[in-house]
């Protein structure tokens, strides 16, 4: 919870939503708790799909690596 | 006079005549090892037997080297070497150079007896596997560049998730080289750290062309490598060393494919199933929140607040009433009950004997109640009470034998 939610990874912020749901399903808080809730769970959906989005698709070939830094170039596979 | 020769002379005589033998100087020889012992020095000596005959047998270091697997007694060999002399010991033996297990094989031997020294070491513990991350961001595929385990990752990737990013980080799959080179890659794959996951594999091939992921450095290279590793190699039914340690084996390079990355639009779907679920919840409670004040706020109470403060005065008004009558109710009864304990007190009081027309004599020197005339001498002086008034009175006579009718 102490964490901010764009801090979390994907999988923190998919579990964390999972759990916000099935608290938000027992309807047994208030409602300020409700509140805080879904609007935590709301931040969270956002932040699952921004990083969906966060990977470009890039296909690389790795020539060598310097200091744990890659030099590489695009990557195409051969055709069948 | 025949010759004499000494003892290095017959020696050396046996030695050319066995080692001039073409035949024996590559001889393929099977037999079961026995007093197998491996030298400090790396050689290898033991003996080899059938039913009826041994064959003393050394394998140098410069040639065990390349045995996948360890020589143990027991285990049917077929090897190839030369016979040679050993002029100190006076001995012939068999040079090995060449050596593989009878029976299901050299490969499979190797594999079996790294396999179980790697578990004995815990290589293989299931809570050594790292979990793979859900979303992987970018994924180190470690294979052939030119093959097609490559080209089948690559595009099960992208089917699935248009997005990550693929680093292929080429190494030698087959061939003496192959180990070497899939442990700089695993060791590259390591060193970098936006790497979330790593697939390493190739596609099939016969036994020996999966060898190097048989390997001992690759199978290390595996399990030290910080990055979850996904094995993939050759088909369903190969089963290798790496796919042991790998922290997850695919069954094929697709199957790794597939089981690296989600489904994205799948993902897409369930968080707008989740974010849908949340507005429905909140709008659930929110109704319920509501429902709840509107009962509350058409309460009789929140209605007509001034009705509950006159309902309230009456209470306190009527309160008062009855606290006053129970006051008077008790004053009474205390009245009635002190009436009474007055009347008892009356009736035990020496006065109300004195009304009745008695009197009470005292002594008048010390004050004492005069019950008996035994009590007084003639003389004394005696104070007499009565319903009103007193007598002081001096005694004449005293007959203390006069009887009366009060009890002794």
């Amino acid at each position: 919870m102490g964490e901010k939610i764009t801090e979390k990874t994907f999988e923190e912020a998919l579990a964390r939503l999972e759990f916000i749901i099935g608290e938000l399903e027992k309807g047994e808080l208030n409602l300020d708790e409700s509140l805080k809730l879904f609007e935590e769970g709301i931040g969270l959906a956002r932040h699952c799909n921004a990083k969906l989005d966060e990977a470009q698709g890039r296909v690389e070939l790795l020539l060598g690596t310097e200091d744990g830094v890659a030099k590489t170039t695009p990557f195409q596979p051969e055709e069948e | 006079m025949p010759e004499i020769l000494s003892v290095s002379q017959v020696t050396l005589q046996i030695k050319r005549l066995l080692e001039n033998e073409q035949a024996l100087q590559q001889v393929w020889v099977s037999g079961e090892i026995s007093n197998f012992t491996l030298h400090s020095s790396g050689h290898m000596y033991f003996t080899l037997k059938d039913e009826a005959s041994r064959l003393r047998a050394v394998m140098f270091r410069r040639e065990n080297q390349w045995l996948k697997f360890r020589p143990y007694d027991g285990l049917e060999v077929v090897v190839c070497g030369r016979i040679g002399v050993y002029p100190k010991n006076g001995e012939y033996q068999l040079y090995v150079d060449l050596m593989e297990a009878a029976g299901k094989g050299s490969l499979y031997l190797a594999f079996e007896q790294l396999k179980e020294r790697l578990a004995q070491e815990g290589l293989f513990a299931p809570e050594r596997k790292k979990p793979l991350p859900r979303l992987p961001r970018k994924i180190g595929v470690i294979t052939s560049p030119t093959g097609a385990a490559v080209r089948d990752i690559i595009k099960i990737l992208r089917r699935r998730h248009a997005r990550v990013d693929i680093l292929v980080i080429p190494a030698q799959v087959q061939g003496d080289t192959a180990p070497a080179s899939l442990v700089a890659a695993l060791q590259a794959a390591g060193s970098l750290r936006d790497l979330d996951l790593v697939i390493i594999g190739r596609g099939g091939g016969s036994a020996e062309e999966l060898w190097a992921f048989n390997d001992e450095g690759v199978a290390r290279a595996i399990a030290a490598c910080p990055h979850p590793v996904i094995s993939a190699v050759g088909h369903e039914t190969d089963f290798t060393i790496a796919d042991l340690v790998a922290d997850l084996r695919a069954p094929t390079p697709s199957g790794a494919a597939e089981l690296s990355v989600p489904e994205i639009n799948e993902l897409r779907n369930q968080i707008k199933l989740y974010t849908d679920n949340l507005h429905a919840l909140f709008s659930r409670v929110c109704a319920q929140k509501r429902a709840q004040s509107d009962r509350l706020s058409f309460h009789p109470a929140l209605q007509h607040p001034d009705r509950l403060i006159l309902t309230r005065r009456q209470q306190v008004d009527e309160g008062k009433e009855e606290l006053v009558r129970q006051m008077k109710v008790a004053l009474q009864e205390r009245r009635k009950d002190l009436q009474q304990k007055m009347e008892q007190l009356d009736m035990l009081s020496p006065l109300a004997v004195l009304n009745r027309g008695y009197s009470i004599c005292f002594r008048d020197t010390d004050g004492k109640l005069v019950r008996e005339a035994a009590e007084v001498d003639h003389g004394d002086v005696l104070r007499i009470t009565f319903r009103r008034g007193q007598l002081r009175t001096k005694v004449e006579e005293v007959k203390k034998d006069v009887t009366t009718w009060a009890k002794k």
